[in-house]
């Protein structure tokens, strides 16, 4: 749901960051609308946890400009942005229950704006039914397992009603299973809580799946921001293509509107760059047939629903997908063969050399 | 954990490192228990009634009772500017803290008189203010802080470098001001960890002998602790006397060991790191 500039809830611009001489944001500018689930996806270092934390008020940025909903952020204290935030590590606090953690933000209020004791319970214990931590609410976070942690960390954020939920990898220290089970547990949440949410993490499968849009960072630069599907469609760069999933690549060259790989021609797609390129293409958006790319195949194996073709096309090697449960006719380890990719990409080769 | 067997050599370092323990530790401590009751029970407490042992007594208290907390509060900043904060200079103040413990006690009492002695660097300024420093209370104060001040501190900074600071962050983006997340967060989580550094504080305040010995002026009734009423008694050959004194800080030291094994075995996953067994 990309919006018009009038319903933007959080709109950042120009934002820079550094660390001594390490640039950890690098003039970032992005909005996000209101009730967005925002992704940040980037490799490690690429700013998108020092974006959160200047969106929560725990760092200052060096330049730029945050405001939500018109109003500047950054001249807000953190304690006064009710931005909830949820660590990767949780960060519960480790000598308060489950109900006293999710308390906290309300009992910390100034007295004039303070819940009475009876508020405060009735809200806490919604809070634990919505999180499904039901009879868990005098557990210390030592006793709980880190799915449990992690909602109790939500559920505290969300105590403050906040104007703004920022979460930083908040499945990361999960294992894979409960990470996904969580994902889809967290977009319901978000759904019902309608707040804006930014979040980091360096999942493309996460952030792709979640998300409304993604926010693609590289080396404290905003690289690409899409929906979903536009950006794995279209992604904007080499690097963007290869973070989104699981790539090959093959050097080709652009000439007269056609695209030479080894001795296979296709027509170059509009707006391709001329000269040495790189192809781009996904493992599984492959066909198999008499014509299209040469490939010696080495070995074959079956991993899960796939089967994985692995050889030389043009002297780089490659990992095709198909699904099983047979190979394509003529495809044997040893073998010649020939594919098409179904889809592509093509990049100056230079920008990724 | 997998028990190894000792193989021949280890049970003789055992046997020797047993033999010494008892012969210095257990044996010098019941030597003093011994001698206080040499002469019986009625002298060994007619010891307490002397004016000058309680006076001793009093002023250890009231030392031990202004040093400890001077350097409870110390402790606790210096932690949390540590393992919270990145400043310069930040490694060395961490040596700083460390110095009383590689330095002898008698140095640590000395710079005192230097400064604030008579022929010291402010003696003159403050013999004409008419504030006394050395030979009163608060020189044996401002030694005993000096001598104790890395026990506090060193206790808190690891806990505190491995708890991290993500729980304050936390607090903050929930809307809590500074004093009140010391107050429920910081100071919560290390408290364990605070009453071990005061115990081991308060047992060391209380039995410092060389630097408080250079700063008291020994002046009996007025400026002896305890540890320099027990040389006093020793000196003028009243053994008994000399013993049952030291029995109270030998009673001090066993009581401070056993609430620190209570600790270390109720609290281990709270104290420092290192400490954890």
């Amino acid at each position: 749901m990309p919006a018009d500039a009038e319903d933007q809830a959080l709109e950042v611009r120009g934002l820079s960051k550094s660390f001594g001489r390490f640039p950890a944001l690098n003039d970032v500018s992005f909005a996000a609308a209101d009730k967005e689930f925002l992704a940040l996806l980037g490799p490690s270092g690429s700013g998108k946890t020092t974006l959160l934390r200047v969106l929560a008020g725990l760092e200052q940025p060096d330049a730029g400009e945050v405001r939500f909903r018109g109003e500047d952020y950054l001249a807000l204290p953190a304690r006064r942005r009710r931005a909830g935030m949820v660590f990767q590590h949780y960060a519960l606090f480790r000598h308060m229950t489950v109900a006293q953690n999710i308390a906290f933000g309300l009992k910390v209020r100034p007295r004039a704006e303070r819940p009475s004791a009876a508020e405060i319970a009735r809200r806490v214990g919604d809070l634990i039914a919505l999180v499904q931590m039901g009879g868990l609410d005098k557990r210390y976070p030592a006793q709980l397992s880190g799915g449990q942690r992690q909602r109790v960390a939500l559920a505290r954020a969300l105590a403050i009603e906040p104007r703004m939920l920022l979460l930083d990898e908040p499945f990361g220290a999960l294992d894979a299973q409960v990470r996904r089970d969580l994902r889809r547990w967290l977009r319901e949440m978000h759904d019902r809580a309608g707040v804006t949410t930014v979040f980091v993490t360096h999942d493309q499968e996460e952030a792709l799946d979640l998300a409304d849009r993604v926010a693609i960072l590289k080396d404290g630069k905003l690289i690409q921001l899409g929906q979903p599907q536009a950006l794995y469609d279209n992604p904007a760069s080499a690097f963007v293509y290869e973070f989104l999933g699981p790539a090959c690549r093959l050097p080709g060259v652009v000439e007269a509107g056609r695209l030479h790989v080894g001795d296979w021609t296709a027509a170059a797609p509009a707006g391709a760059p001329a000269g040495d390129v790189s192809v781009y293409f996904r493992p599984d958006e492959v066909e198999f047939g008499s014509a299209g790319i040469a490939l010696q195949v080495r070995t074959t194996s079956a991993r899960g629903p796939d089967l994985r073709i692995e050889g030389l096309a043009d002297g780089e090697s490659v990992e095709l997908h198909v699904r099983a449960p047979a190979l394509p006719s003529g495809v044997a380890a040893g073998q010649p063969a020939r594919f098409v990719p179904t889809r592509f990409q093509l990049y100056p080769r230079a920008a990724n050399a | 954990m997998m028990r190894i067997r000792l193989p021949g050599f280890a049970p003789l370092m055992l046997a020797l490192s047993v033999a010494v323990m008892g012969l210095l530790v257990v044996m010098p401590l019941g030597v003093v228990f011994v001698e206080a009751f040499s002469k019986g029970l009625p002298t060994y407490l007619a010891t307490f009634q002397d004016p000058d042992a309680q006076s001793a007594i009093g002023l250890t208290l009231v030392v031990a009772a202004i040093s400890v907390p001077l350097n409870a509060v110390f402790g606790l900043a210096a932690a949390w500017a540590i393992a919270k904060f990145e400043f310069r200079g930040k490694s060395a103040l961490m040596a700083l803290i460390d110095l009383p413990f590689s330095m002898s006690p008698v140095v640590s009492g000395l710079v005192w008189v230097l400064l604030f002695g008579a022929q010291g660097w402010f003696g003159p300024w403050l013999q004409d203010h008419d504030i006394k420093i050395i030979y009163t209370t608060t020189g044996i104060v401002l030694a005993t802080v000096t001598v104790t001040l890395p026990f506090v501190a060193r206790e808190l900074i690891p806990l505190m470098q491995d708890q991290g600071s993500d729980e304050e962050a936390a607090a903050v983006t929930l809307g809590a001001g500074g004093f009140t997340i010391f107050r429920t967060i910081t100071l919560p989580n290390v408290r364990w960890a605070l009453l071990y550094g005061v115990l081991l504080c308060n047992a060391r305040a209380m039995g410092e002998f060389g630097a408080v010995s250079v700063v008291s002026g020994k002046i009996r009734g007025l400026t002896n602790t305890l540890p320099l009423h027990i040389e006093a008694l020793y000196n003028d050959y009243d053994f008994v006397g000399a013993f049952s004194a030291a029995s109270l800080l030998a009673c001090l030291g066993l009581v401070t060991l056993l609430l620190k094994t209570i600790l270390e075995w109720r609290f281990s996953s709270e104290l420092s790191v290192a400490r954890r067994r």
